[in-house]
């Protein structure tokens, strides 16, 4: 699912033809090198101890050695010109699709992924982790940044590596043409769970529909034990770093969890996002994510329930 | 001799960073067991100083130089400078404004603030505590600190 020979857009197309372009090159001059160490494998010896030294070539020319030499030191320059003619060409390819329709302020945290939606109009603005939706065949661009250590982004389908550094803004643009679901990983090492960091960028053919239900606050509990659930929520450990819009819970240390159950995968892609998952995730993350910032929780059943019930209906 | 004396230090070393991911359960003797985990482990205090910025201990405390709330990095201590006087403060809160932290923030996630508390005014080991911030600070980093009673 995640590689570079299956590209859903324009940019990673460009980086798979150059990717198949040095493949081949590289090939061939293998080929030649094979060929030509059997060519002296095979080349029988001259003579033997006995003989003398043959020092014919200070009175003679060698023609043919000479031709041979002359011949591969000129296509193996072809060979490096013609490769980074290819490279510069795609580098420009890259750096010229077009105004983009959607700007995304990606954040790369220990360990997961925060992305802000920017709009002109601010009261469009909204906040997803981990997974982020885009239109299909429209140019977006992403800011990238990093917010503790150094990440970097990659979504092999879409668009070549880009590094996060803490204090500076990264741009990228891509682009999806086949509506899909792309999955993403940080590509720089960054702390104890660096490979469980994954995002899923989903080319969504509905994104206008996805984006408006994003915008939306949190629905109101709808009976006792949901209303109970979000107390716990907004008056204990849950709100010292997430955020529900629609509730006074606004922290932003941790993922902004306004639309959680419309995600796929929890914890930054580790585990799927089922209940019993979730039920796991809050009372011990350690067990699935040694490490993680988030602390565990031990609590009451009646409470566990109550709070998975609220966040059962954040859709 | 010389082994002895590399493997003598590659112990000193194991307590400083160890890292303890899952944290015994609450129990009656966590106060004192609390303290012993995370008095000289590097990734305990460097955990505190990234939840002292997280929870806005420095919207009172400024960076443990004081403002509204009072200072950290200095000699004076109104309710006492030991790791289970100040775990106190934290969960239980004092008079004239500091908040109650209990049941907002884990007990493990209070005894890396203490830690850490007690580093700006240089009370921990020098080798364990954080270097440089992250952003710009005009003081000197906490192992820089001399301990100041």
């Amino acid at each position: 699912m995640q590689s570079i020979l299956q590209s859903a857009g324009p940019q990673a197309a460009h980086i798979e033809s150059l990717w198949w372009l040095t493949l081949a090159m590289c090939t061939a001059v293998f080929l030649a090198i094979l060929v030509a160490l059997g060519l002296a494998l095979m080349r029988k010896r001259r003579g033997t101890a006995a003989t003398p030294p043959d020092i014919s070539f200070i009175t003679k020319k060698e023609r043919a050695a000479e031709l041979a030499v002359v011949a591969g030191v000129g296509v193996s320059l072809l060979g490096l010109i013609v490769l980074t003619l290819a490279s510069f060409v795609t580098d420009r390819a890259l750096a010229s699709l077009g105004a983009p329709d959607l700007q995304i302020d990606v954040t790369g945290h220990q360990w997961w992924w925060d992305a802000r939606y920017d709009d002109q109009d601010k009261s469009k603005i909204f906040t997803v982790a981990n997974e982020i939706h885009i239109p299909v065949g429209k140019p977006v661009l992403l800011r990238l940044r990093a917010d503790d250590v150094i990440h970097s982004f990659w979504v092999p389908n879409l668009s070549g590596k880009k590094d996060m550094i803490p204090g500076r803004d990264a741009t990228l643009t891509l682009q999806a043409d086949k509506p899909g679901v792309y999955r993403g990983q940080c590509a720089e090492f960054c702390g104890a769970q660096h490979a469980k960091m994954a995002l899923l960028f989903i080319a969504d053919e509905k994104y206008e529909e996805w984006a408006a239900a994003q915008r939306k606050p949190a629905p109101q509990p709808a009976n006792e034990q949901q209303k109970r659930g979000r107390d716990l929520f907004v008056d204990g450990r849950c709100a010292m770093c997430h955020a529900i819009q629609g509730t006074t819970a606004n922290a932003r240390h941790a993922p902004d969890l306004t639309h959680l159950m419309s995600r796929q995968m929890l914890a930054a892609g580790a585990v799927p996002n089922s209940i019993g998952h979730l039920a796991g995730w809050i009372l011990d993350p350690s067990s699935i994510k040694p490490g993680s910032n988030m602390p565990p929780n031990p609590m009451e059943p009646d409470d566990l329930h109550a709070l998975l019930a609220y966040l059962g209906t954040l859709k | 001799m010389r082994w002895a004396l590399v493997l003598l230090l590659t112990l000193t070393a194991c307590e400083r960073e160890q890292r303890q991911y899952q944290l015994p359960a609450p129990q009656a003797s966590f106060v004192k067991q609390g303290h012993v985990l995370t008095e000289h482990n590097a990734y305990a205090m460097s955990q505190g100083k990234t939840l002292f910025r997280w929870f806005n201990c420095s919207g009172c405390h400024s960076n443990g130089g004081g403002g509204m709330g009072p200072a950290l990095m200095d000699d004076k201590w109104r309710y006492g400078n030991n790791p289970e006087d100040i775990y106190t403060s934290i969960m239980e809160g004092r008079p004239n404004g500091m908040p109650s932290f209990r049941g907002r923030i884990n007990e493990d996630q209070a005894w890396q603030l203490v830690a850490y508390v007690r580093s700006m005014s240089g009370w921990a080991k020098k080798d364990a505590a954080p270097g440089r911030s992250d952003a710009l600070y005009p003081g000197e980093p906490e192992n820089m600190r001399d301990k100041r009673n």
